[in-house]
């Protein structure tokens, strides 16, 4: 079977990807528009696709969750137009990608830094089917002008629980992107659940 | 240099890749500072190469870049800079403030309250704010690690048992989100209220020292001080002298050799655009200054 395409336009669309990532990462929980313009290959959404084009190449690790795992024509499109390694060991993974987001693995699975470097952690960049800043859960921190409510579909049980326990290792910990078929959002560690009631 | 032959943006995409990953970094962990793999660029360390990294790792075609030197629009680095990437790129500039989606800036952040969406690309010589207290990398790193700030307390006291005051005026440390202790680059200490909590996102690129870090939107930037030495800026005696404006950073101007001076609004931008507006200081109608209408009658007299 022949491989997905990339980029058409490589310096422009992993351009206007990177800033709608940056900018969802700069202001978490809010879902950015991202129209990623490339045909991905079967099992990844679009937004995830280009994402990975933009951000992943030789010098990244990527590991790939058990449904993706499951379908080789992700790893080979990866592995093409990146060069990027595959890995199944959480341990080693500077981007994990998660297209079940019901059963992703406990987030501290993934390197979460050192207290010197903490930037050496993963990204996790995770499908879900649709987000909305509506309702859900009520969110503080850097990047947030006062509080902001995000919700992703699906979520596994406890993960703002689990969340809760990422960021309360900060400066350590984990950096999460959300893909929707078209958008993206961002939940760096800096981000703060709030308990109610 | 036919830009045709480089990269839109001079850098390369596997640079681009590894820069936007540190800057994803940077933004997630504020105030710390992200190594990077900083490049040669065509131009020479100190003049702003990390800045200019990070500016052609985010710029894209849709963007109207502004570029400050100590404010001003119209000195050498903001001009070559400028050029650099209309060259390289072709993206608009502009030098209004509220016109830009990304400025890059040296020592200065404008006196025009930046908006949501806008960029601030800071050029930051030494990004270690801590480095002039203890020179070694691997002990400043420790210090980050464990929040071991007291040293930068105790430079601050030795300030006001020196001085009676703290004599910080530039590069005066701040903590960001509670955590971090960042050098908000050379700017006096007049800009540091500005980073507070600015709905702009601020993004800082040293060079030589290869390191990126940032300011997201909407954090809390505090500026280091003492309950009874509390932190204060720099006030002026009197208004700017061509446009009036107070409550601006102003920069001292010499205009004879006999100890005249004027001072002036720093940022370039913001002084012409009140002037337009019909704001007029001290010395706003004097010959010298009021521009090339001026030159030109002076021209036609003599």
């Amino acid at each position: 079977m022949a491989l997905a395409a990339g980029f058409a336009d490589p310096v422009f669309q992993s351009q206007a990807t990177f800033r709608a990532v940056a900018a969802a990462m700069a202001e978490p929980g809010h879902a950015v528009a991202l129209a990623a313009g490339l045909v991905p290959p079967a099992g990844l959404l679009a937004t995830t696709a280009a994402v990975l084009l933009t951000l992943v190449d030789f010098e990244t690790t990527v590991w790939l969750d058990d449904r993706l795992a499951r379908t080789p024509e992700v790893a080979d499109w990866l592995r093409f137009h990146t060069g990027c390694r595959i890995t199944r060991d959480t341990d080693a993974a500077d981007f994990a990608v998660i297209a079940e987001a019901g059963e992703m693995p406990p987030f501290s699975h993934f390197p979460q830094g050192t207290a010197e470097y903490p930037d050496r952690s993963a990204t996790l960049v995770v499908e879900v089917e649709a987000m909305t800043a509506a309702a859900g859960q009520l969110l503080t921190g850097p990047g947030i002008e006062g509080a902001a409510r995000f919700a992703a579909i699906p979520l596994p049980d406890g993960f703002w629980h689990a969340w809760q326990e990422n960021h309360a290792a900060f400066p350590l910990g984990i950096d999460l992107v959300f893909c929707s078929p078209d958008a993206v959002a961002g939940l760096p560690r800096s981000t703060r659940p709030i308990r109610e009631g | 240099m036919s830009a045709g032959a480089y990269n839109f943006a001079y850098l390369d995409e596997q640079t681009k890749r590894m820069i936007r990953r540190a800057i994803l970094k940077a933004i997630a962990i504020p105030g710390y500072q992200v190594p990077f793999a900083s490049r040669e660029m065509p131009m020479p360390y100190g003049w702003g190469t990390g800045g200019v990294q990070v500016t052609a790792a985010i710029i894209g075609p849709d963007d109207v870049l502004k570029v400050i030197d100590q404010g001003s629009d119209d000195t050498t680095n903001a001009v070559s800079i400028r050029g650099f990437f209309v060259k390289t790129s072709g993206v608009a500039t502009t030098t209004r403030t509220d016109a830009a989606t990304v400025i890059q800036t040296r020592h200065r952040i404008p006196e025009t309250p930046l908006a949501a969406g806008q960029i601030l690309v800071y050029q930051v010589p030494i990004p270690e704010p801590l480095r002039f207290l203890e020179p070694r990398e691997t002990e400043t790193r420790t210090m980050h690690a464990l929040e071991e700030y007291g040293l930068m307390h105790v430079k601050l006291y030795e300030d006001i048992a020196r001085h009676g005051h703290i004599a910080t005026t530039y590069a005066y440390p701040v903590k960001v989100a509670g955590r971090y202790v960042m050098d908000p680059s050379p700017t006096p200490k007049f800009d540091n209220p500005k980073m507070h909590r600015s709905p702009a996102l601020q993004l800082f690129g040293a060079g030589r020292e290869k390191r990126i870090y940032a300011i997201p939107p909407h954090t809390d930037v505090v500026s280091l001080d003492f309950e009874d030495h509390p932190f204060s800026v720099q006030e002026f005696d009197a208004p700017c002298a061509l446009c009036g404006a107070e409550g601006v950073f102003l920069d001292e101007v010499i205009v004879d050799d006999a100890g005249g001076r004027m001072f002036v609004c720093s940022d370039s931008d913001h002084c012409e655009e009140r002037r337009a507006a019909g704001h007029e200081g001290t010395l706003a109608g004097a010959p010298a200054w009021s521009g090339a209408a001026a030159a030109a009658a002076t021209e036609d007299a003599s």
